[in-house]
């Protein structure tokens, strides 16, 4: 079966963002990017399936600016067949990547759809659950295993009391969490076939979806800072302060 | 304005976050209707009646929702949003799962995990790990939206009021997924979320054993225990303790962090707690810049003596 995975180019995950002085939006100049960190995980995945004999063919797909194009060839280098992009330099919201996702779901008829369960930049957790709905298929969101067979998949989800396992049909959308697989790295051999695998570049006019989005952002400001604290000296003046000064423990 | 709320359900009882997305309501204005749905549901509607604002609950008692699941929520949902401007659920992992699948179906967007209502049509939410905080407008004619519980002080409830508990008929006809099992810590400790002292220990906690130093001290303070995701990772405890901004977020009275550096993604998870305490051997840890109370130590001397002196 043919197994679609999708990444999003955001900021690397040990950046720690600005607000920008007017307050318009956060300041991403000169900014390092890479893959979201729950799409490495859906990629490697995908190339686990491959591995069992379970997918066929991985095909990797990015909405957003040329620049993302890196992220299919990242990959690709990993182990994804070829890649689709649909490119945009506007904002695209979920609504709007979950949009476009679908008519690249009706195009290449996948068996299994691999997103991350999250971006960290928008932090939205919401583009799997959409598509889901929009294709009609079924849903396994924030999985930390997964098997699959030819009738259905295994999912095991990380839900807030603990683990739910859920049987669901085919096909299927699988959001990823962090406990799912550890990404393996890309050899450099492979880096360079990567180069050479197909990348289709389509866009959301072609596609016929409207990513003009209602919701509209007014401004950023940074988050409350806290006021600086204190070190103290021994278990004694922690405790001290803590019923004393802060008042939180009696 | 007309709001429905899609309340959480632990155990048969109505979970503790409903009271705080109900606060959202509030602050957004208008009647506000609670969705209970689940199979055994009475219990948990004849809960939600008595918080305060409410003006009707809707429950939904039939075995197709006995574990709400996405596609079946997303049916009902579907079913009844006509009848409002506004759908709100908690950020719990049944408000994500569930809500974007109504955005998508309705073609509207979703705003994710607001912390605060500006007005009916405009909330602020966190971005980039809690280092910004977007301001959002929304055009859509239904807006779906989910709630940081933690930025909302729960709404008090109030026994013998005469709130209705109306009946929905819907069935959703789900055929896409089917509840295989459930494997749910069990834990007389309070939940993360609704406690107000949180101890959480990190990588330097070494190993699952020694988390057994942190639950002493847990226990003096009647508190909740959480862990970093490298702690969880490491297998030292189950994943449902990830604080973080991909785990739980949690604003305690008192959060104690234990033997974890304060990565960003940590950070996003509790630095609206109201009073942080940190005890880490290093003390050039992130951590530190957002304790209140720093204590440079090895976790294992001060934890028994801590223990010992509450
Ligand atoms: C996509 C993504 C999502 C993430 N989500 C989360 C999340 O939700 N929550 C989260 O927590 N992390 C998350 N992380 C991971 C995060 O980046 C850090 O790796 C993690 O928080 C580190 O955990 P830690 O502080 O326990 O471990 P470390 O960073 O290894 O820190 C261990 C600390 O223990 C101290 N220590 C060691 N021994 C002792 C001792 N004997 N006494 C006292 N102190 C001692 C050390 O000085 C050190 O500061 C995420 C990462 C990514 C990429
Ligand atoms: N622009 C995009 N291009 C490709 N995939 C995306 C895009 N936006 C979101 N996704 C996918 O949806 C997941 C969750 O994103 P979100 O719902 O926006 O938090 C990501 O991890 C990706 O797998």
């Amino acid at each position: 079966m043919k197994v679609l995975v999708a990444v999003k180019r955001v900021i690397d995950y040990n950046v720690k963002i600005r607000v920008k002085p007017d307050g318009s939006d956060v300041d991403l100049t000169h900014v390092k990017m890479a893959m979201n960190p729950f799409c490495e995980i859906a990629v490697e995945e995908a190339v686990r399936l491959k591995e069992k004999g379970i997918a066929s063919e991985i095909v990797a797909v990015t909405v957003g600016p040329k620049a993302a194009q890196e992220q299919l060839r990242a990959a690709m280098a990993l182990g994804a067949d070829r890649a689709i992009h649909v490119h945009t330099d506007a904002r695209v919201d979920s609504l709007g990547a979950a949009q476009l996702l679908a008519r690249i779901v009706d195009e290449e008829q996948p068996g299994i759809v691999l997103l991350g369960k999250q971006a960290i930049d928008s932090d939205n957790n919401q583009t799997g659950q959409m598509l889901a709905a929009l294709s009609g298929f079924s849903q396994g969101t924030f999985a930390s295993a997964l098997e699959v067979d030819e009738q259905g998949a295994t999912v095991t989800r990380e839900i807030d009391g603990g683990l739910q396992t859920l049987r669901l049909s085919l096909p299927a959308v699988i959001t990823t969490d962090l406990r799912l697989n550890e990404p393996r790295y890309a050899k450099l051999p492979d880096i360079m076939k990567a180069k050479k695998k197909p990348l289709d570049v389509r866009t959301p006019e072609e596609l016929d979806v409207s990513i003009a989005s209602n919701i509209s952002l007014l401004g950023v400001e940074p988050p409350a800072e806290r006021p600086g604290g204190v070190t103290v000296g021994s278990v004694d003046e922690l405790i001290d302060k803590l019923k004393n000064e802060a008042k939180v423990i009696a | 304005m007309s709001i429905l709320v899609l309340a959480d359900l632990h155990d048969g009882r109505l979970a503790g976050v409903t009271a705080h997305v109900v606060a959202a309501a509030r602050a957004i204005g208008g009647t506000i209707d609670v969705l209970v749905a689940g199979e055994g549901a009475q219990p948990a509607a004849e809960q939600a009646a008595t918080l305060d604002g409410v003006s009707r609950v809707r429950m939904a008692d039939n075995a197709a929702y006995a574990h709400r699941l996405a596609e079946s929520m997303g049916q009902l949902l579907e079913a009844l949003a006509d009848d409002y401007t506004h759908v709100l659920a908690s950020t719990s992992t049944t408000g994500k799962n569930v809500l974007p699948r109504l955005a998508a179906l309705k073609g509207v967007g979703q705003i994710s995990d607001i912390i605060s209502v500006e007005s009916a049509d405009t909330f602020k939410r966190p971005i980039y790990a809690g280092n910004a905080v977007a301001k959002v407008h929304s055009a859509d004619a239904l807006k779906v939206i989910t709630v940081r519980p933690s930025a909302f002080d729960a709404v008090a409830s109030s026994v013998g009021t005469d709130v209705v508990i109306e009946a929905v008929d819907y069935v959703a006809d789900n055929t896409q997924s089917r509840f295989v099992s459930e494997a749910l810590a069990q834990s007389d400790r309070p939940e993360l979320g609704g406690a107000s002292v949180i101890v959480s220990g990190g990588r330097g906690m070494g190993n699952g054993e020694n988390f057994k130093l942190l639950g002493g001290v847990a226990d003096k303070l009647g508190a909740a225990v959480g862990a970093s995701r490298a702690a969880v990772d490491a297998g030292y405890v189950p994943n449902d303790m990830q604080v973080g901004q991909t785990g739980k977020i949690v604003a305690p009275e008192l959060y104690i962090a234990v033997g974890i550096s304060g990565a960003i993604q940590h950070l996003a998870g509790m630095k609206d707690s109201r009073v942080i305490v940190a005890i880490n051997k290093d003390a050039d840890a992130p951590i530190f810049q957002v304790a209140d109370y720093g204590l440079v130590g090895d976790l294992f001397e001060v934890l028994p003596e801590l223990e010992n002196k509450l």
